[in-house]
């Protein structure tokens, strides 16, 4: 069973890989509907997620299975054009989650003289579940456009970890949009004109593409492998545990910045992995260095994916069955004090490192009531205990404020912008 | 990489996983033994197990604890040897322990409310054989014993040559010093999966500046590497000399009363290939001397020690993997031999980028077979 799973998976690698390129985002496409096991556009993969709501969408919507992720530096010292741009994102956006053109007429049917305003390359594709989400970095907060004092405390630098290394060519950023749907192209698509509308007035400063989710964030969802071939994301928080999803992830009233109340924060971290040498490490070892059998996903010493893992469970001599140094055991809430995190990753391979290994890994990214609170701790552990640091590599970093939902005829991060400046 | 702790736990895994983990691999212990789970109710002054008795195999028990006070729940065998325990069971809780036990005789359960003493015990019969795959073999014995000696031959040159090195930057010999560097080294990355299996040591002696846990110092090799190609020496320096030798001979006793299993040489062989492909390959490991290709060579050297003294093992279960063995550490050598220079080798930036991409591609293609030396070993 474990074998037929992980060939499909490749084969859906190898389409997304094409796309992901940029190396004609059609034939990837094609690619992906020949090979992969299921019809992309069945009625639930396809349909619209509302883009209003009092959080913003792409947080606890079911993750989707591709993403496309950028950081964009804002170049114009105008805070008046930077509140335009968000107004004029947010129309665009809510258009394209509803599987619209960017504008109406946007693409074709509008003046021939002109050059489209929509980019065209999903026409005919459904809105494919997609969903955009703002965040905003710490360098926003400068002295720019008079937002100083609306930076919430808890947006601070990230601390330096032990292993990292931080390429600031993809970190940080004034602003990040996270794009996911289920069509590779829907994502892309909405990227690209939210940045076309952008120009003048901010710049991409790095960009990701996930071809394929880590994490299930609702109890409706399979687990999903990693490309360590693991299960990730089995005790992840999930949509329908709402109280938990109070308590770890949104920013409640009156805990920072009222703007932020109903947002969260997102950390995300461009996690190379050296998948070259984890293939060559025995099937126990691996086991051991997560913490969970690898065909079924259960926690060591238990018997199916959703068993608890028990971490006072030991083996002959009296060794624990989960390893201390496990990556479940170190990232559990049992072993951080009841901390949590709402993880969102995806797989991505960004070609080749120039010497005959694929540039592949995971793109984390995580929801989360303050980074430094439940990130930081958590991190903390793991960059210095787990054994899992020994085939990984942190390359890129990003934290980000990400605002509360919109309501009809609201605009993301409009609460920035309320009160003089 | 290697600077981590984490890194050490690895190869200690390997020691522990052989009895303990034949629970976990693979075959998840669906198919329990045909009794099913054992339900063991424990409470404050008794400890009712449900069957005395089980099949040799993957026996689980049920553990409830009816009591008042935590307890624990042990399967001893002969001797009070821990055979599987869970703990911290609170009251109320039911918690689920798997044991595999491969032999027949007599066993004891035990409950331990509030977590002491020698708890309540009675005697648990385990019947029937269960397949059990121990490495008695005397190639295998012979192998372990072959690469001890070797690492003790190494570990005798590393505190000489440590000693020597250490003795330049205290006298502020820098050029000297510079000169003894990747020497000492070579002998440390010969055997550097032996230093891991001693978690403290590693971290304390080839740490790299960004690999340092917060609130530890930056000491060893890579610090005394930045001091004298960088920042030249500071008024600490002679201090993070002595305490590089210190820590190398606490590495040279301790390695003298290391016990290796054949398994552990096998995952030792391919640790240090994973050393080379992510650390020296890159440029990453001696960043201010660039003596990386000094390291790579030991890498392999240790490596292929390794390999050497299981040959009759392998050449007696999988002949051709030798040969392939054989032949890719050949291309190895050809390929380093092209960049030699004087005694030792040339820097890391003077090397092309097609240079390190051949490196890396020999690397590769030496790496896989080496994955399948532990599966030779273990005999499956």
């Amino acid at each position: 069973m474990t074998e037929r799973l992980s060939r499909r998976r490749l084969f859906g690698v190898a389409g997304a890989g094409a796309a992901a390129l940029g190396v004609g985002a059609a034939a990837g496409v094609v690619g992906e509907r020949t090979l992969s096991p299921e019809p992309v556009a069945n009625a639930e993969t396809a349909a619209a997620v509302p883009f209003h709501g009092a959080h913003q969408a792409g947080i606890v919507t079911p993750a989707q299975d591709r993403m496309h992720f950028v950081a964009l530096d804002v170049t114009t010292s105008s805070r008046e054009e930077l509140q335009d741009l968000l107004r004029e994102w947010t129309v665009a956006a809510e258009r394209m989650t509803r599987g619209l053109e960017a504008f109406e007429h946007g693409a074709v049917g509008g003046v021939p003289e002109a050059a489209p305003k929509d980019t065209g390359e999903a026409l005919d594709l459904p809105a494919s579940a997609l969903t955009l989400t703002i965040g905003f970095g710490l360098s926003l907060f400068d002295d720019r456009f008079g937002l100083a004092d609306k930076r919430p405390a808890a947006l601070k630098e990230l601390p330096h970890f032990a292993g990292d290394d931080l390429d600031p060519a993809r970190s940080g950023g004034d602003i990040c949009l996270q794009a996911c749907a289920n069509d590779p192209q829907v994502a892309v698509h909405a990227i690209r004109n939210l940045v076309r509308i952008g120009f003048g007035k901010v710049v991409v400063r790095w960009s990701q593409l996930g071809f394929g989710r880590t994490s299930s964030t609702s109890t409706s969802q399979a687990t999903p492998r990693n490309l360590f071939g693991f299960k990730d994301g089995t005790r992840n928080l999930k949509a329908e545990e709402a109280a938990e999803l109070e308590k770890h992830v949104w920013v409640q009233d009156g805990e920072d910045q009222a703007w932020l109340a109903g947002g969260t924060y997102l950390v995300a971290r461009r996690i190379r992995m050296h998948i070259e040498i984890w293939d060559r490490t025995t099937l126990l070892e691996q086991e051991q260095i997560i913490g969970r059998d690898k065909g079924e996903g259960a926690p060591l010493g238990q018997v199916k994916e959703f068993d608890k893992p028990d971490f006072d469970v030991a083996g002959e001599g009296g060794l624990p069955q989960i390893p201390a140094t496990a990556h479940i055991r170190l990232a559990s809430k049992e072993a951080l004090g009841g901390v949590r995190i709402l993880r969102r990753g995806y797989n991505f391979i960004d070609g080749s490192d120039g010497l005959g290994h694929l540039d592949a890994g995971l793109f984390f990214v995580a929801f989360m009531r303050d980074a430094h609170k439940q990130f930081v701790p958590m991190q903390r552990a793991l960059s210095t205990q787990d054994e899992m640091m020994e085939y990984v590599e942190h390359t890129g970093s990003g934290l980000y404020a990400v605002p509360p939902g919109v309501g009809s005829g609201g605009y993301w991060g409009s609460g920035l912008f309320t009160g003089s400046p | 990489m290697i600077s981590t702790p984490a890194r050490v736990a690895v190869a200690g895994i390997g020691l522990a996983t052989v009895a303990v983990l034949a629970a976990c691999g693979t075959k998840t212990p669906q198919e329990q033994d045909k009794g099913g789970a054992i339900a063991v109710e424990a409470s404050d002054d008794a400890c009712k197990v449900a069957r005395t008795q089980a099949d040799a195999g993957t026996i689980t028990f049920e553990v409830t604890n009816k009591g008042d006070r935590v307890t624990e729940f042990y399967l001893y065998a002969e001797g009070d040897r821990i055979m599987g325990e869970v703990e911290n069971v609170t009251p109320g809780l039911t918690r689920r322990l798997i044991v595999e036990v491969h032999e027949a005789g007599e066993y004891q359960t035990a409950c331990k409310p509030g977590m002491q003493g020698e708890g309540i015990r009675d005697a648990f019969k385990v019947t029937g054989q269960a397949d059990k795959q121990v490495g008695t073999d005397t190639k295998l014995a012979d192998a372990t014993k072959s690469y001890q000696r070797w690492v003790n031959s190494q570990t005798g040159a590393l505190e000489t040559k440590t000693a020597e090195f250490v003795n330049a930057v205290k006298s502020k010999k820098v050029d000297q010093a510079k000169a003894l560097y990747p020497v000492a080294r070579v002998y440390w990355e010969r055997i550097e999966p032996v230093a891991e299996s001693f978690g403290d040591i590693d971290p304390k002696i080839d740490s790299r500046e960004d690999g340092v846990a917060p609130g530890e110092k930056f000491t060893g090799f890579h610090r005394l590497e930045k001091d004298l190609w960088v920042t030249g020496l500071r008024p600490d320096s002679a201090a993070i000399a002595d305490q590089l030798l210190a820590d190398v001979k606490d590495l040279v006793s301790r390695a003298e009363t290391l016990e290796l299993t054949p398994l552990q040489l096998a995952n030792g062989a391919k640790e240090l290939l994973d050393e080379v492909a992510t650390g020296k390959i890159t440029g990453e490991e001696d960043r201010y001397s660039h003596t990386d290709l000094w390291d790579f060579r030991s890498n392999v050297d240790g490596s292929q020690a390794a390999v050497a003294a299981l040959r009759p093992v392998i050449q007696e279960r999988d002949a051709s993997l030798l040969t392939t063995l054989d032949e890719r550490f050949a291309a190895v050598d050809k390929v380093l031999a092209k960049h030699q220079a004087g005694d030792g080798y040339k820097l890391y930036t003077q090397l092309t980028k097609a240079d390190i991409r051949e490196m890396s591609e020999a690397v590769d293609a030496l790496g896989e077979p080496v994955s399948q030396v532990s599966e030779v070993v273990a005999g499956q």
